[in-house]
């Protein structure tokens, strides 16, 4: 797949910096929610086949914590933040302040924290991003699901889906500390996105 | 032979086996997992169809496992090419969720109900009985062809295995 006419590295160095700031805005919120420090890893952006997505997160029938919602404006793409169930029962833990269900039944309030958390880090993404490009970015309401990975992520596929079996993935994960990955952030801008992105970054377009 | 054999179909994949082959395909959302068997041949084969129509593409080399429109007849041209006879061919499908609920309920959003339908229209132009689905809901599922018997199974977070 060809979405890059030329200069693709250059392009890429772009769009890492892009995850760069917007997760970075987002770890400083969570921190500020958590009260705790959050580090980020540098952000990854690979084109990346569509069946590889979810091995990021543990495979396709691994069982995730997920908050989706759609980028509107300038430039629309879709937008995940994804926790396995370890790191979203210590986050519930700490903002809630009591020991949260060991099973996947997660109550009603547990799960509205879940999207709220989701909402204020995917708000603070995208507009660290809306101010660096000066481009108009909106999230939709945020939706969140507990399910199989592969299940949840083709949903972010669909407008790559028509242009190949790979997308373009700008992957932030989120890391606790030194510990493991505590989360993820993928930004899945559409195909049609990306001339706007370089355009108001003052990218040179061939 | 290839008796215990397990053959993975991936997204917008599709794949046939026979003598007691298990195909598999996991975590489908919104994307429909559409099997057809022949149960004189014990043969059997799935597709992991992930758009309802193929006019919508702009892929040089287009991915026919992909499109509900494409991968439907793609699937039946493996089959008879392994000997299968179109008029035993039966299928069972599953898939089809609505992941996310969302208000505004634009047409992306409502893929899930679209792949099925759009499944549904190209098994019915090509005369093969849908004899079982399972289709719709808000979970994903992971689902399995037992080439030996022509039993579906389907695997659900919430609702563990049920056999179609």
């Amino acid at each position: 797949m060809n979405l890059f006419n030329g200069n693709a590295d250059f392009k890429m160095d772009v769009l890492r910096e892009v995850g760069n700031i917007g997760a970075g805005n987002a770890a400083t919120a969570l921190s500020l929610l958590l009260d705790k420090q959050v580090d980020m890893a540098v952000p990854t952006v690979n084109l990346v086949p569509f069946e590889a997505i979810a091995d990021r997160v543990g495979g396709s029938e691994a069982v995730v914590i997920a908050i989706f919602l759609r980028v509107e404006g300038d430039a629309p793409g879709n937008m995940f933040f994804i926790l396995n169930r370890e790191p979203a029962r210590r986050i519930l833990q700490g903002l809630l302040g009591f020991e949260a269900a060991e099973n996947d039944d997660y109550s009603e309030l547990e799960l509205s924290a879940l999207n709220e958390i989701g909402n204020i880090l995917a708000g603070s993404y995208l507009s660290s991003l809306a101010d660096f490009t000066g481009l108009h970015m909106s999230p939709t309401v945020p939706s969140l699901a507990v399910d199989m990975a592969g299940a949840i992520l083709s949903y972010g596929l669909l407008q790559f889906g028509t242009m190949g079996d790979d997308a373009l993935l700008i992957d932030t994960t989120f890391l606790e500390g030194p510990q493991e990955a505590e989360g993820h952030f993928f930004l899945i801008p559409d195909p049609e996105s990306f001339d706007k992105l370089f355009r108001a970054l003052g990218v040179p377009i061939e | 032979m290839t008796e215990g054999v397990l053959i993975k179909v991936g997204m917008a994949d599709l794949n046939v086996g026979n003598n007691g082959a298990i195909i598999r395909t996991t975590g489908l959302g919104s994307c429909v997992g559409l099997t057809l068997y022949d149960a004189q041949l014990k043969l059997g084969g799935m597709a992991h169809i992930m758009l309802p129509s193929s006019e919508i593409a702009r892929e040089g080399q287009l991915n026919v496992a992909k499109y509900a429109d494409t991968a439907v007849p793609e699937l039946i041209e493996q089959l008879k090419s392994k000997g299968a006879s179109v008029g035993r061919l039966v299928a069972k499908m599953a898939g089809g969720a609505q992941m996310f609920a969302f208000t505004n309920g634009s047409d992306s959003m409502r893929i899930g109900p679209r792949n099925v339908e759009a499944t549904k229209l190209a098994l019915t132009q090509l005369g093969i009985p849908l004899i079982a689905e399972d289709t719709g809901g808000n979970y994903g599922r992971t689902v399995e062809l037992d080439s030996a018997t022509g039993v579906f199974s389907i695997r659900s977070v919430q609702l563990g295995v049920k056999e179609i």
